[in-house]
């Protein structure tokens, strides 16, 4: 369990004032140029050494991450760089980055000091989807006060480094969470996928050096420098380091989010903080561990396993965003999925064809099996459909649209033959 | 669930208040020199707050030239992003989320409401031109589902009761409390006891 002392979303929930009196309160801001003067190199291995790994779903290394930008070392490198912050979350059941920018936006610019810093950038963009239309008021109204108190742009925090931090509204679309989209979108155009490689690393925002993180992976950065990589290493597992945010949704007494460190138990989780499943655990049927694109888990998984990267992947599933969205037995989990289905075929970005047309399919085909409108062979071609979509695209939204139906099916599969059953019976 | 198709109704000429000039120039501002097509979602979000939230034409070629971008590119992205309205709406847009998340937590309530007080389901707008309901995606804040975003609020934590009440008072002009309708705080644990200090 995480201890009081070692949370860092310490106004997770806004009861205190987010704004910069307040945030110099609970400690942002306290120390930032002693932290850049520990130099670029030192911050890199300091993140790496931390074991963070990125919070958006991905969970690649964020100090790898950052030093495949071009060193200056490498040779001189006229090109400008750019760190971009990935705030369009929009991955169904997640809502953390939204309570970092409204309630402690100070630590989130706090952070972008330090990781612009450390890849060589004096400009940081912002993009924050479009809905957050009152989360991007508060964010502005930091990024102002940061400004008037010298905390960002000439001579950030007095360190002798120049940053300007930018926001910029998307305007709702689901595919600009993909790190190449959103660059797409912020250079003024329609949200797809760009073809990789080359990666943003070497021609991102405007074809320069550009690294893209999370709010929530930018947001700890600052903790890290502060108090050591071991401090943040010491929570959770090994290569699953640090504190999390879970964002807890579905059918339990009290859903919210909450800090824990990694690594905890789910069962502890959901009883702890968002007070169990309604009509208690064995009432529990599934749990979609980490966003709506990583698959379901059955209540018997769900008994022991960890919430970290590896313990959900070992379980063919995955950490993502941590958003965890809980179902009890009166869940018509066969809809659940299928509505899912029908979220990735309307956020398709239509550029790849297997997903544009794959999406369409497997939601069409979803809903006859939620009504059991269907053949029993069906089930495995629809399981067919969502392989040839899987690595046939630019992104990863195709494979993501089918990862909630394989984990149905590999779970329930006798509760969809039953309901093609049912279904049958009732027709003759 | 998406946003209302181009309507045949289009005003020949839209051009920004002196104000929005003004803020426009500031938002360009923000892009490197010769980037400026990066403004473009940001301009024509301002041409849609201007024009009673919804995005003729005209004002996309209002854009189209101060970017210096091809009119088509303008259109590309207007029609590519759900939150730009290229046809009227009501006075009040609810954004009524049905995502899984939402679902869960009854959002097919809130359709009831939408569809037995305001006589709207999906696209439709009442025949007082007050509300426009439409279907959407996530909105990104599944631990206080169900919620529907109202222009740019966020109203959370919602039951057929507590929505119900919100329409009336929208209707009557008055200003509902936005966030969660059960009086807790962000994501705070719904029901547990309110923190200390």
């Amino acid at each position: 369990m995480l201890a009081e002392k070692d949370k860092v979303f310490t106004n997770l929930y806004g009861f205190d004032d987010w704004k910069l009196e307040g945030a110099r309160k609970r400690g942002v801001w306290s120390n930032t140029k002693e932290l850049l003067a520990l130099g670029q190199a030192k911050i890199i291995d300091e993140v790496k050494n931390s074991g963070l790994r990125g919070r958006g779903g991905a969970g690649f290394s964020t100090g790898m991450k950052w030093s495949f930008m071009p060193q200056k070392s490498n040779g001189p490198s006229d090109r400008p760089h750019y760190l971009v912050v990935n705030a369009d979350e929009s991955e169904p059941g997640t809502c953390k980055d939204r309570d970092i920018i409204r309630f402690d936006p100070h630590r989130l610019l706090e952070g972008i000091v330090c990781g612009a810093f450390a890849i060589n950038a004096h400009a940081s963009y912002i993009y924050i989807r479009g809905e957050f239309v009152n989360e991007a008021k508060n964010m502005q109204i930091a990024i102002d006060e940061a400004y008037a108190a010298g905390l960002i742009g000439k001579n950030a925090c007095g360190s002798g480094w120049d940053i300007d931090v930018y926001l910029h509204r998307g305007a709702g679309a689901y595919i600009c969470g993909e790190e190449s989209a959103l660059l797409e979108s912020l250079e003024g155009k329609k949200g797809q996928p760009r073809n990789k490689p080359p990666f943003p690393a070497n021609a991102g925002l405007y074809a320069n050096p550009t690294t893209v993180n999370n709010v929530e992976t930018i947001a700890v950065v600052p903790e890290i420098l502060r108090r050591g990589a071991a401090w943040f290493a010491s929570m959770g597992r090994e290569k699953n380091a640090g504190n999390k945010i879970y964002c807890i949704s579905g059918h339990v007494n009290q859903p919210c989010n909450v800090e824990e460190a990694m690594s905890i138990p789910m069962k502890e989780l959901i009883e702890k903080y968002a007070g169990g499943v309604r009509g208690g655990w064995d009432n529990l049927l599934a749990v979609i561990p980490g966003g709506s694109s990583t698959p379901l888990l059955p209540r018997e998984i769900c008994d022991t396993v960890l919430m970290d990267f590896d313990s959900l992947k070992a379980v063919q599933s995955g950490l993502g965003t941590a958003g965890l969205i809980v179902m009890d037995k009166s869940t018509d989990l066969i809809y659940a999925i299928a509505r899912l289905s029908r979220f990735y075929m309307h956020e398709s970005c239509g550029q790849c064809t297997p997903c544009r047309e794959g999406t369409g399919w497997m939601y069409r085909m979803m809903l006859r099996m939620v009504r059991g409108n269907a053949k029993l062979e069906e089930i495995d071609m629809l399981i067919d459909v969502t392989r040839e979509i899987e690595g046939h695209t630019i992104c990863a939204h195709g494979d993501a649209a089918g990862w909630p139906i394989q984990g149905l099916i590999r779970h329930f599969r006798p509760m969809v033959e039953q309901r093609i059953l049912d279904y049958r019976k009732q027709a003759a | 669930m998406s946003a209302p198709a181009l309507t045949a109704k289009q005003p020949k000429t839209f051009a920004f208040t002196a104000d929005n000039l003004e803020t426009a120039k500031k938002v360009i501002a923000k892009y490197p020199q010769h980037r400026e097509a990066s403004a473009v979602i940001p301009l024509l979000q301002l041409a849609q707050a201007q024009h009673d939230n919804w995005l003729p034409v005209a004002a996309m070629d209002v854009v189209a030239e101060m970017l210096e971008m091809p009119r088509v590119r303008v259109y590309e992205v207007a029609s590519f992003y759900t939150m730009f309205n290229r046809a009227p709406v009501g006075k009040y847009l609810l954004q009524v989320c049905t995502t899984t998340p939402c679902w869960l937590r009854g959002s097919d309530d809130i359709k009831h409401v939408c569809k037995s007080k305001l006589g709207i389901t999906d696209g439709e707008t009442s025949s007082d031109g007050l509300f426009t309901m439409m279907e959407v995606e996530c909105l990104g804040a599944c631990v206080n589902a169900p919620m529907v975003q109202i222009n740019d609020d966020y109203y959370e934590d919602l039951t057929a009761a507590n929505f119900t009440t919100i329409c009336d008072e929208l209707a009557a002009g008055k200003t509902p409390s936005i966030g969660s309708q059960t009086g807790r705080q962000g994501s705070y644990p719904l029901n547990a006891a309110k923190k200390a200090g």
